[in-house]
């Protein structure tokens, strides 16, 4: 069958294959999931000790509003009305995962800069003291307060986060290769590795070093699992998302994917940790960068991969 | 209170010749920017040589029952008109975040230069004056139809009631308005 369109319809960033989405949304997926990595990473560390403590993860809390600011400025350059952004605010739409999305991140922003305050005495001790000659002791007094519970809301807050900017493509049937409820358990797990690569590379304790580093090689092999598992599920469905799983199995983006999102970001960070870990010598940033780069290169595959697949063939 | 409207378009594929006339009259009508379409013609030629078929279509936004662009619209600038069952879009509404472009199947929405999201409203302006759409109006073969598939005296009923059609990418699950009759 051939199908094509006679009266010329070449209708910008729609054809002749979608690319309404670019780098500003696969950086804002990025950092969206490092920020959940971190979050999360940093609050269990804190669940875990029961109190705040200097250690990477919970001194890299106080990134977390940083790296999800810089990734929603660049959510905002996408945004083809930027003036009418206050919209997202003045609804709430059930069935749209964007204005969930939007929802989400308005609480993450204020939970985990009270769980910075909750914490910078311990990790923070000049930001501390900074915030005490401003006359924000009040504040820092109040999260410390009600650290445990503001550690678990940062949880549960994570999750939602790292969720969220999976199903925010999966939700969406028209395009094959995104329609998949495992996405967003993938970007979950993606985000967390980010997140636990970033502790791993910032971390001066050697016993914390490592063990951010065994859980970074867990969670590749569980990151890879779920994407054989993405795989499988599409090749082995209905016509459409068979055709959507070709794009990897011999179609335009095989290289790109086995290349560089499997082998460049998964396989060789994890090889490079599970070397560090078995004691081969090797500079301390480089695992960690490895992880980071295959998690943006992730993204940037699966915003372009979901927009080359569609229903309709022309 | 006036009954619910549920508006659909009916194409007849044995007589669409594909000239374009749709296409021109939507632009001027509705003032379509440079560039852009709301709707368009497909050539559909299926088959093995030498036992062919061809068929020309005109295609635009389905205003399908099923909405997903609705579904995906994050303020709500992406709406059902409540008389008349059209998509609509609110520009004043409007982010140009593309959640709804993404999630229309058939490609039918874009950004318009302005930075909102725009695509066919079945000329909803000509409607509520009793008036077909552009298109349809404009249609020197008669193979486009107009009208409301709640009022079994319809044409558009009528027509659906006597002859084979077929919809877009059913398994979508969209549950198009736009019929194309074969």
């Amino acid at each position: 069958m051939e199908e094509f369109i006679t009266t010329h319809r070449m209708n910008p960033d729609i054809d002749p294959v979608l690319t309404i989405w670019r780098w500003q949304v696969s950086v804002y997926l990025f950092l969206g999931g490092l920020t959940a990595g971190l979050l999360i990473l940093g609050a269990l560390s804190v669940l875990q000790r029961r109190k705040a403590a200097p250690t990477a993860a919970q001194r890299l809390l106080v990134w977390t509003p940083v790296v999800l600011g810089v990734g929603l400025f660049s959510l905002f350059l996408d945004l083809e009305h930027k003036i009418h952004v206050y919209r997202f605010y003045t609804t709430f739409r059930v069935t749209s995962p964007m204005s969930w999305g939007s929802w989400i991140l308005l609480l993450v922003m204020p939970v985990s800069v009270l769980l910075i305050a909750g914490t910078m005495r311990e990790t923070w001790p000049g930001l501390y003291a900074w915030a005490e000659r401003k006359g924000l002791r009040g504040l820092a007094t109040f999260s410390e307060k009600r650290l445990m519970g503001l550690a678990r809301l940062s949880v549960a807050l994570g999750v939602a986060l790292g969720i969220y900017t999976g199903i925010l493509l999966s939700a969406y049937g028209a395009r094959p290769f995104w329609n998949t409820a495992i996405l967003g358990p993938i970007f979950l797990v993606s985000g967390l590795s980010s997140g636990a690569a970033l502790v791993q590379w910032m971390s001066r304790d050697e016993r914390e070093h490592r063990l951010y580093t065994r859980i970074d090689v867990g969670l590749i092999a569980f990151e890879l699992f779920l994407i054989g598992l993405m795989l499988i599920g599409m090749a082995s469905g209905p016509e459409r998302q068979q055709a959507a799983a070709h794009l990897v199995f011999g179609g335009e983006l095989t290289t790109y994917f086995w290349v560089f999102v499997v082998m460049i970001g998964l396989l060789l960070p994890v090889l490079l940790e599970v070397f560090h870990l078995k004691g081969r010598p090797q500079p301390r940033f480089i695992a960690p960068a490895f992880v980071l780069l295959g998690g943006l290169i992730f993204r940037f595959f699966i915003v372009e991969a979901g927009q080359l697949t569609t229903w309709i063939g022309y | 209170m006036a009954a619910k409207k549920r508006y659909a378009m009916v194409i007849d594929t044995k007589l669409c010749i594909g000239c374009g006339d749709c296409v021109v009259a939507c632009k001027m009508e509705n003032e379509v920017p440079e560039g852009f379409c709301r709707d368009w013609i497909v050539e559909s030629v299926t088959g093995v040589f030498p036992n062919l078929h061809m068929e020309y279509r005109s295609e635009r936004c389905n205003h399908c029952s099923n909405p997903p662009c609705v579904h995906a619209c994050p303020t709500g600038a992406s709406f059902v008109d409540d008389e008349s069952n059209i998509t609509l879009v609110d520009p004043d509404m409007c982010t140009g975040c593309k959640a709804c472009i993404a999630a229309c199947p058939y490609d039918a929405r874009y950004v318009r230069p302005e930075g909102y999201v725009s695509k066919c409203t079945f000329c909803i302006h000509r409607v509520r004056e009793g008036l077909d759409p552009a298109c349809v109006a404009s249609c020197p073969t008669h193979c486009m139809h107009f009208g409301d598939l709640n009022d079994p005296e319809s044409n558009v009923s009528k027509l659906l009631e006597s002859r084979p059609f077929k919809v877009l990418a059913p398994e979508a699950g969209t549950e198009p308005n736009v019929y194309y009759l074969i």
